[in-house]
């Protein structure tokens, strides 16, 4: 029924002659909507002779043209040389012996190139000492193809001719009118470098050479240069080590320079019943700490009386007064050395020269033999009395021109505001730099230095053994040498190169033979640098030097450990998203540092970690004052951190030419005042939550059979069932070996002609230094997710390393709490006490295990695959061919070792994930022999089957059988602890054919029954 | 393809043609040619055979009529004395030690290069050499080449141009037969109607039956026959369309330097990994760089007057001007006979493009497989334009992995995997597949 009511808006309406109303009536909208606003420029649009309609046009007819153009292949070029280089065959590799020193890492390696790219870093195993590369050094090839570099040089900001910027520097040097001209310089360790300087000191005879370490060992060098009167380091082999007692010292990870794993790694191998036993004390809980037999976390100021009780017991003279506890620790400590006699060693990584020297003398005394004081470590040479001495000088007016060579103190001096006034002071400021960092922004002239791989250099790393840098591709960029730009500026017409041939020729080293082997033996002085401003006094005698420990005081204050990442150590290459993704070992945590504080010491100051519901870490910030400055941090609540300590990691915070998301965490350099790393720092709880991006959520294992653990004197019994046993099911009521082909469903594959591929991972030489992880990016192509997407889990490493700490003391007191339980409530309730379990120990026992694709012979991946892109190879390896996966994910669902990794995005040539896939010059590093994976695909850890196909053609090309220890893969081959070891179990002559029947051996779930072609080797600890 | 040899085939034909209208050239070549033993008898030595010398021992260096490593050698018996000629041909360093003047101005103003001794030439095959070296320069070859140089174009344009005049010609004369014909049926019709014969015979019925297209339309069970036959038939060919996506077999790029694999691997026999050397150690077979095509075309700079005037012919490529755009890109300088320039690769069209997510290793196939070059990449030594032979599909690869049999026989590698595997299948012939050459994993990675 049509209703003739009318209803009235408004009594306005009523009137009949209402513009508004009229004019209302008529427009649909009360006021015009504003279609130019979101239209964009009006003019433009009103200019425009696009209607809409065309518009639709160009679309339709683009999206057709797309289409059709699809089913066109593009053209593609091939370009060959125009003259063809000797060596260089297109698709095969070609491997140079080179040197990484860039004044933080020192370590010979091998660069494999293809086609003139360097595309990865290899051990060199043929160097004699330091040929084992770290998670760094495999990393530093990414630098290389960093598109923040410098690129040219410049003068006062504008990029310049290289002619026009020596004139113009060779002018200022010349008119210093008998002021100093300071060259403060990474620590060089060159033969070659050195002669440079003293051609400098030739034409500019007021020149001062200062050696600055970013990261200082000023104590150790004092001590060393007081008792043998060198400014080096003790050098260590731990090869045939048996007891080893480090106080503070993270030898394991990167103290004094590292490289001390693999020797260690070969110690902690059991051997005829025998293997090294390892105490450490330390504050922060750390690689090494992590691999210790027994580990006591204590306070600095505590080290430091344990290496008073250490030197008293074992050298002689008073023993200050130490808890019950420590006591009984050093006593115990005491008997292992004694035991071991010349096979035991003391580390000691506090910075007192005090305490150094006492460990000198303590190793002097044990006779070791571990410890090598004759052919000492040269690459630590810096010295801050003298940096303080040059900043005086130059707030003094006295500087006239200052050089810096390969430094960043403005970036990572203590004082860095006193560094930036002084050089105010200073008329000229020279840079030479990799990128324009802090310092190199702050100079009127910055010489653009190339990366490592584009230079020439010999570095003599230990007393002796003088290793060789050599280039591997041509400079990238319109860059020159520091050691040639002052040989310029100098006036030598003579190139660094040469003069580094030359060096080689007077040592009497054959130069090609040198440069294929990366290095050579030399019997010349001992390379010193530096002018050591105040002699160190050598009257320090262990006696004052005992009292003076025995004395100190524990601060009322906690004491902050500034300490090193095995990411970024000390900042260098703090723009590779290799390593600002590379999860740190023991806290598993990504793009980040912050604050590492004990249970303990949290709780008293409010200070929170949970996880929210995506699983992710979030964390309080803290305050931390040190000296009068304070910077805010995340705080993540660290067991084994000795409570009244904490622990800051110093590398982070870098600000100018580092892109946008490698600015990650708070520089800590401020609180490293004098180069010394521990300090006395107040803790406040501070306002807001941080989002920390960490790769493993659960820290305990809950009594899990993951991890297997033993400890020496079980293993000794040989008693397999004991510390090895094989889970069993029951078949008919009979408890049956898993293994049995009676309690199997699956019908086995026939791998006994050709080769059958395992690998051995033993738990006993793994580090958890992380240089495999590195070493797996490289040579898969690993992309790179950022730190909100690993925030979600959804990191693309195809290798990890588990880390787990114990819940009880041991992991052992896990596993009988559990099996202890009974029923669910009560005080051995199930319910409350998996609860506990969940809670690591404040000072838990801690143990890695890498993992990645375990290649399951009865592999669950492969029959959930609903497009069979998941299949199974002769040859053990579980092969994955992403062109033909759909992304289900069904595989990852029923992957009982989580190991697969979905690629949620495309991660190359994506702006939303700009790291080096985005750029052309990043993308030079990709392996050419490795698919780069798209968008909507699982991909997963292959075994490098592309190392292993090439290692067969290489035979086949040949025509011989593949030789024992010829298959590798990335990790294997970038493992120094020699903990893994890869090969064909169908020779029965092979390494990894023994290493399987080991009473040790183990795969990890096999109560699974998926037959995995990765196996582990129980870790033994010797208690 | 099917059109290029269409198209070749009619070349043919203008061809035979051309060779009608130009033979009075031909004829005054096989004069000149027939002049050259002529003038070798006249000094008593035999020029046939020296021309057989001097492609043996001394065509590397020397040219007759241009400077090639050493100097053109027509003539050359003129300029010196003979004994001197005898004593500089069998060691020319021993006379230049000898300090002879003429010798040694000689020695400097080539570069101070020592040429090659030939002490197993004698007297007489030194004058067989002579009299060929000093057979005069044949007017008309030189002419064709010059004209080559300058008229390229021109002599192009000719061929067109009789083709075209042929092609006009034939269509009067088709034309003239359709006037003829349509004349003779008229005066047929005119005399049939003049007879009073009835021409054209119409049916009455034929005009009340139905239309067969109506008929079509009505048969219901004809109509689906015929859509379900249509359907299929569409269906198979669109599949086939589909299937053929990224297939680019018969591809022929146009290459930036018109290179005749025919010329090089068929009429000259160069073995395949002569220049694609990197096929026996590499993933890639390499295309060479061009410092391997100097090593020949150094002193090959221009092609015989046969293989010149076949370019021009069948192909309509000027042979020497390719190797002209070679010396451009490696910067040669034919004159001087040495590098000036700078250096510009050369942007070849890749022909075979396997996706990135197929790994193939030419070293398996040819090194260890041993598998020749033609089983993919065909009848190489025939192609004047390289294409695309096989389809490079995976179901290609498949079908080759199950169906090859393999022979392990003499690689140390295999030994021990072909006893083990021939005793399982029976001993039995094995193919890759037997070795696993189906797995997924073995190309993708």
């Amino acid at each position: 029924m049509a209703t003739t009511k009318k209803y009235w808006k408004s009594t306005a309406q009523l009137q009949d002659d209402n513009e508004i109303i009229q004019s209302l009536e008529q427009n649909e909208f009360a006021s015009p909507i504003p279609t130019d606003e979101f239209l964009g420029n009006d003019e433009a649009m009103e200019s425009s002779s696009t209607s809409r309609r065309d518009f639709l046009k160009y679309v339709g007819f683009s999206t057709a043209a797309a289409s059709l153009a699809a089913c066109e292949g593009p053209v593609v070029n091939s370009v060959p040389y125009v003259n063809q280089p000797e060596r260089i065959i297109p698709g095969m590799a070609n491997y140079y012996a080179t040197t990484i020193a860039n004044g933080y890492d020192f370590a010979s390696v091998l660069i494999k190139t293809r086609e003139g790219r360097p595309i990865k870093v290899e051990n060199n195993k043929d160097a004699a000492f330091r040929g084992s590369a770290s998670a760094r050094a495999h990393a530093s090839v990414l630098s290389l193809y960093d598109t923040n570099r410098l690129q040219y040089p410049t003068a006062n900001g504008e990029q310049v001719e290289w002619s026009q910027l020596d004139r113009q520097v060779k002018e200022k040097l010349a008119g210093v009118a008998g002021k100093e001209i300071a060259i403060l310089s990474r620590t060089f360790a060159s033969p070659t470098y050195n002669k440079v300087i003293s051609k400098f000191k030739e034409a500019y005879p007021t020149t001062t050479i200062t050696v600055y370490d970013t990261v200082s060992e000023d104590a150790a060098l004092d001590a060393f240069n007081a008792k043998y009167g060198v400014r080096a380091l003790t050098d260590y082999n731990f090869t045939d080590a048996v007891s080893i007692v480090s106080v503070g010292a993270d030898f394991v990870g990167d103290w004094q320079g590292g490289g001390f794993n693999k020797g260690y790694g070969q110690s902690r191998v059991p051997k005829n019943g025998k293997m090294s036993q390892h105490i450490q004390f330390e504050s922060n809980m750390s690689l090494s700490g992590a691999n210790a037999d027994r580990r006591f976390p204590v306070t600095p100021t505590e080290q430091k009386h344990i290496i008073a009780a250490l030197y008293s017991k074992i050298v002689g003279g008073p023993s200050p007064k130490l808890s019950d506890k420590l006591s009984k620790a050093v006593e115990q400590a005491a008997i292992s050395l004694k035991r071991a006699g010349s096979k035991a060693v003391v580390l000691c990584g506090l910075p007192s020269m005090e305490a150094q020297l006492l460990t000198l003398e303590i190793n002097e005394a044990l006779a070791s033999s571990i410890a090598d004081v004759k052919a000492p470590i040269m690459t630590r040479q810096g010295n801050r009395k003298a940096v303080k001495g040059l900043v005086s000088r130059m707030n003094a007016g006295q500087v006239g021109v200052v050089i810096f060579a390969d430094v960043d103190p403005v970036y990572s001096y203590d004082d860095n505001d006193a560094f930036a006034k002084a050089l105010t002071k200073v008329s000229t400021k020279i840079s030479l730099a990799t990128r324009a960092d802090a310092t190199a922004v702050k100079s009127d002239y910055v010489a653009a230095t190339p990366h490592y791989l584009e230079a020439w250099g010999d570095t003599e790393i230990k007393k002796g053994y003088v290793y060789l840098t050599q280039p591997t591709i041509n400079t990238l960029f319109d860059t020159r040498q520091a050691e040639d730009s002052l040989l310029v500026w100098a006036g030598s017409t003579s190139s660094y190169s040469d003069l580094v041939k030359e060096t080689a020729s007077t040592n009497g080293a054959s130069w090609n033979q040198s440069l294929h082997d990366g290095f050579y033996a030399y019997s010349g002085p001992v390379v010193e640098e530096g002018e050591v401003d105040a002699p160190v006094s050598s009257t320090v005698s262990a006696a004052s030097a005992l009292s003076k420990l025995s004395a100190a005081k524990q601060p009322s204050d906690y004491e902050l450990v500034l300490y090193t990442k095995a990411g970024l150590g000390d900042g260098t290459m703090a723009n590779n998203p290799w390593l600002q993704e590379l999860p740190d070992p023991i806290t598993r945590t990504t793009w980040d540092n912050y604050v590492t504080i004990s249970q303990k010491d949290a709780e008293s100051l409010g200070i929170e970690n949970y996880n929210v519901a995506n699983g992710a870490l979030d964390g309080s910030y803290v305050n931390v004052t040190v000296n009068g400055k304070t910077e805010k941090l995340p705080a993540l609540i660290q067991p084994g951190q000795a409570p009244g300590t904490i622990g800051v990691a110093l590398g982070y915070g870098k600000k100018e030419a580092i892109q946008e998301e490698m600015q990650t965490g708070v520089n800590a350099y401020p609180f490293y005042k004098d180069g010394l790393n521990v300090q006395s720092a107040s803790v406040a709880l501070a306002d807001g939550i941080h989002e920390f991006a960490c790769t493993q959520l659960q820290n305990t294992m809950m009594g899990r059979d993951i991890i297997r653990e033993t400890d020496l004197a079980t293993y000794k019994t040989g008693n397999k069932d004991e510390f090895n046993p094989m889970p069993e099911v029951s078949l008919n009521h009979i408890e049956t070996p898993v293994t049995s082909p009676d309690v199997d469903l699956w019908e086995s594959f026939d791998r006994s002609v050709g080769h059958h591929f395992n690998m051995s991972i033993d738990l006993n030489a793994c580090t958890g230094c992380g240089a495999c992880v590195i070493a797996c990016h490289a040579e898969n192509n690993v992309p790179v997710v950022g730190k909100t997407e690993v925030r979600k889990s959804r990191d693309m490493h195809w290798l990890r390393i588990d880390r787990y700490y114990s819940s009880t003391e041991s992991f052992e007191g896990d596993e009988s709490k559990k099996d202890g339980f009974e029923g669910l409530f009560g005080d051995n309730g199930s319910l409350g006490g998996f609860g506990e379990l969940e809670i690591p120990a404040d000072n838990p026992q801690v143990a890695f295990q890498p993992v990645m694709c375990q290649h399951c012979n009865h592999a669950p991946c492969e029959t959930v695959c609903p497009v069979a892109a998941s299949s199974h190879g002769r040859q053990g390896q579980n092969h994955m061919a992403y062109n033909r996966c759909v992304g289900t994910r069904y595989c990852a669902n029923n992957c009982p070792y989580k190991v697969r990794r979905f690629n949620w995005f495309l991660y190359n040539g994506n702006d939303e994930f700009d790291y080096h896939m985005n750029n052309d010059l990043g993308r030079m590093v990709i392996n050419p022999d490795v698919t780069v994976r798209s968008r909507g695909v699982m991909e997963k850890c292959s075994l490098c089957i592309q190392m292993t196909q090439m290692t067969i053609l290489e035979a086949k090309k040949d025509g011989r059988p593949v030789k024992d220890g010829e298959f590798a893969t990335a990790c294997s081959n970038a493992c120094s602890d020699g903990a893994i070891t890869f090969g064909d179990i169908n020779d029965k002559d092979s390494e990894i054919f023994k290493v399987k029947q080991q009473d040790r051996m183990y795969h990890l779930l096999e109560e699974v029954g998926t037959e995995p072609n990765v196996m582990y080797q129980v870790k033994v600890r010797n208690v | 393809m099917i059109n290029k040899k269409l198209h070749f085939s009619a070349w043919r034909f203008v061809l035979a043609l051309a060779i009608v209208l130009f033979s009075t050239t031909a004829m005054a070549q096989d004069d000149a040619s027939a002049g050259e033993p002529a003038a070798a008898q006249a000094s008593g030595a035999d020029a046939a055979k020296g021309k057989e010398l001097f492609n043996a021992n001394c065509a590397a260096c020397h040219k007759l009529y241009k400077k090639a490593v050493g100097p053109a050698l027509n003539g050359v018996s003129e300029k010196y004395d003979r004994e001197w000629l005898y004593k500089w041909i069998n060691n020319s360093a021993a006379l230049i030690a000898s300090g002879d003047p003429q010798a040694v101005a000689l020695y400097n103003e080539w570069g101070q290069q020592n040429m090659n001794a030939f002490p197993g030439l004698s007297t007489q095959d030194i004058d067989n050499i002579l009299a060929y070296t000093d057979t005069p320069k044949p007017e008309k070859a030189a002419g064709a080449v010059a004209g080559a140089q300058q008229g390229g174009a021109v002599a192009g344009g000719d061929n067109s141009m009789t083709n075209n005049i042929i092609l006009a010609a034939l269509a009067i004369v088709l034309l003239l037969l359709v006037v003829l014909l349509v004349v003779v049926n008229k005066t047929l019709k005119r005399f049939a109607e003049a007879n009073g014969i009835q021409t054209e015979i119409i049916d009455e019925e034929e005009l009340d039956r139905k239309p067969i297209w109506k008929a079509f339309v009505e048969n219901q069970f004809l109509v689906l026959v015929t859509s379900i036959v249509l359907l299929f038939a569409s269906l198979y060919f669109v599949y086939g369309a589909m299937m053929s996506v990224g297939v680019d077999q018969g591809y022929a790029p146009v290459q930036p330097i018109h290179y005749s694999h025919r010329i090089h691997a068929g009429t000259n026999q160069i073995d395949c990994k002569y220049c694609h050397s990197s096929a026996r150690e590499s993933k890639h077979s390499g295309i060479p760089s061009l410092n391997v095509c100097m090593n020949c075309h150094k002193s090959i700079a221009e092609v015989s007057e046969e293989t010149y005037q076949e370019g021009m012919n069948e192909y309509g490529i000027d042979y020497n001007k390719e190797i002209q755009k070679l010396y451009k890109a490696t910067g040669w300088n034919p004159d001087e006979m040495k590098y000036a320039g700078e250096g510009e690769p050369v942007r070849w069209v890749r022909i075979h493009n396997l996706p990135d997510l197929a790994y193939f290793n030419h070293a398996q196939h040819v090194t260890a497989g041993k598998i020749e070059c033609q089983t993919c990449h065909g009848p190489v030594e025939e192609m004047e334009v390289m294409y695309q032979y096989s389809p490079l599909t995976m179901g290609w690869c498949i079908n080759c992995h199950r169906e090859t049999n393999v022979d392990l026989k003499g690689n140390g590698y295999y030994e021990q995997i072909h006893k083990e595997l021939s005793e399982k299948r029976g001993g039995r012939q094995l193919t890759i597949a037997d070795l696993g050459g189906l797995e997924c994993g073995k190309c993708h990675y």
